[in-house]
């Protein structure tokens, strides 16, 4: 387990890393990165299904039921927009668009 | 076994950190998205061997039902991410991110209601959710479930505004002074919840809390959603991080706070970029109050032109700056716009793309439409790097923008867009705006540059538009 002083030094360098992150990031990155960071944040399914594992009563179960639910739709969903939106980042090519319209 | 667990997690949390940093710039961003992605399947492969979910009384039955959860969640997520237009994928990431906000907030019901029953079978009442859990435990996980069900049903509404299902920007007489009493209520039950272990004061909370997202998103004026939607995203983060430390997980902690800092920082360059503070979107949405259009001080006319002279004034231009804007977006225009682009530079002329940062319905939606019609990202210009080059513009196409190139945010004190940065369209020899009608723009302020002496309007939807151009130019 994490406590105490060690966990405010782990909230406070990771607030750091997240600002040093996004303060370099050219605007025409800034949807596919909220994208992106959508996607991070969906490391809530890990916390919803230790919730729903250790679950003991129905009402527990159910109400983690829809944590994992929820959880695994962000993940997924986040990573799959994600990575649509990076896909069609290309470097300038001399190359007519041959894409579908 | 608990080493391997807590070593994957802490890959885990490297592999984001870097998959976000790689996403940073777009030579490496696709790599970015796969290393986080790697992270997070190795997360939730090991968190199937954690010790306390083998061991739980339940364990066959749990993690049936988990891996049934992640089917349908994962499967649903999936089909309608594949399948989603690149136009609407605004609202596509406000609702996966509400699913992430209701997750955390999911998360920390389980645990108020596991310290509740605790609290519920102290015959002597002296057990409250704060020493079943220990103050710290209990104080994050109700600021996570605050903050979770509200980007939860925040971001419901603002998914539902953006696809179109939802038009109210207001439900109840004096909005914002409900939103206060019901914020003031929700918080006055997180603290009571502390204090007790009574499991109607958690219920009550939860509806409290879930009404207070809804309402605070509601008056949100259209314009404003992508900041909204960064704030859920940032706060959602902000929810998981708060849960990480609940259930002692160092991967939430740091891929959630990361995110929460990233995101607010995101939020508050947006709202920069649109000259209101996040406090001012919330407590008052432009054109969504009964404020008279700032319309009356424009004289003239609007010039209509047809699509061959407006053809022909493209062609023998010596540059040309087109400025898209969700016009373009909802028209599907964007591919047109290319190969007019390229016509054009087969003829000699200079096309650049010039995007406000708020262009659309997201920071950077236009450069993901046009990267999708395939458009090299260097022929894209943000606002700082393109507003000199309109002095020495031929032609200024504006198409389906209208906000971002009001000039009266210039020199209109009286307008509610006054102060915002705008693209200088105006100062382009000529501008041509392809428009579907007469209609103001999202913000519901007319624009003057409509009726400017050397704007021609180009009525019509906007493939329509460019096909017509396409055709003009290329008849030359």
């Amino acid at each position: 387990m994490i406590e105490g002083l060690a966990a405010i030094y782990i909230f406070m360098l990771a607030g750091f890393t997240g600002y040093e992150i996004i303060s370099k990031v050219p605007v025409i990155l800034h949807t596919p990165l909220m994208s992106g960071s959508n996607f991070v944040h969906g490391i809530v399914l890990v916390g919803a299904m230790f919730a729903l594992g250790i679950a003991e009563t129905t009402t527990q179960q159910v109400i983690g039921f829809i944590a994992v639910l929820l959880g695994a739709g962000n993940a997924v969903g986040g990573y799959v927009v994600t990575e649509r939106m990076l896909e069609m980042f290309k470097p300038s090519k001399k190359k007519t668009s041959g894409e579908e319209s | 076994m608990d080493m391997i667990i807590q070593a994957s997690y802490l890959i885990a949390a490297v592999l984001f950190i870097l998959g976000l940093k790689q996403m940073s710039s777009p030579v490496t961003a696709r790599r970015g998205i796969l290393w986080a992605g790697a992270g997070m399947i190795l997360a939730t492969l090991v968190t199937f061997l954690t010790p306390e979910v083998i061991n739980s009384a339940h364990a066959s039955t749990n993690i049936m039902l988990i891996i049934v959860a992640i089917t349908i969640g994962g499967g649903y997520a999936w089909y309608s991410g594949r399948k989603v237009a690149m136009t609407d994928m605004p609202q596509m990431i406000a609702m996966y991110n509400g699913m992430g906000g209701g997750a955390a907030a999911a998360i920390a019901a389980v645990e108020l209601f596991k310290a509740s029953s605790v609290a519920a079978v102290d015959p002597s009442g002296a057990t409250t959710i704060a020493s079943a859990l220990g103050t710290d435990v209990a104080i994050l996980a109700i600021l996570g479930a605050v903050i979770g069900t509200i980007s939860f049903s925040g971001s419901i509404i603002a998914w539902a505004k953006l696809d179109g299902r939802l038009s109210l920007s207001k439900i109840l007489p004096k909005q914002h002074l409900v939103n206060a009493v019901v914020a003031i209520a929700t918080a006055g039950f997180a603290i009571a919840i502390y204090f007790s272990g009574d499991i109607n004061t958690i219920i009550i909370f939860y509806v409290l809390a879930l009404i207070l997202g809804v309402f605070i998103t509601i008056p949100v004026g259209g314009a404003d959603m992508p900041v909204i939607i960064s704030l859920f995203n940032a706060l959602t983060g902000l929810a998981v991080g708060f849960e990480g430390y609940v259930l002692g997980n160092a991967a939430m902690i740091i891929a959630g706070i990361v995110v929460g800092s990233a995101g607010s920082l995101l939020t508050q360059l947006m709202a920069v970029a649109m000259n209101r503070s996040v406090a001012n979107i919330f407590f008052a949405g432009v054109g969504t109050d009964a404020q008279a259009p700032a319309g009356d001080g424009i004289e003239g006319v609007m010039k209509e032109i047809q699509a061959q002279d407006a053809g022909i004034l493209m062609a023998f231009a010596s540059q040309v700056i087109i400025i898209p804007g969700y016009g373009m977006a909802v028209a599907q225009a964007q591919h047109k716009i290319w190969e007019l682009t390229q016509i054009l530079n087969e003829k000699g002329v200079s096309v650049k793309f010039a995007i406000h940062p708020v262009a659309g319905r997201m920071p950077g939606h236009m450069n993901v439409l046009l990267a999708e019609a395939g458009v090299p990202y260097d022929k894209i210009y943000d606002m700082d790097d393109v507003n000199a080059n309109f002095k020495n513009t031929t032609v200024a196409l504006v198409i389906g923008a209208n906000d971002v190139v009001n000039p009266s945010a210039k020199n209109d004190t009286s307008s509610p867009l006054y102060g915002m940065p705008i693209l200088n369209a105006f100062e382009a020899e000529n501008v041509i705006v392809i428009k579907r009608g007469r209609g103001t723009g999202f913000s519901g302020v007319e624009n003057p540059l409509f009726f400017a002496d050397n704007t021609k309007m180009l009525f019509g939807d906007g493939q329509k538009a460019a096909s017509e151009l396409i055709q003009a130019v290329k008849e030359l």
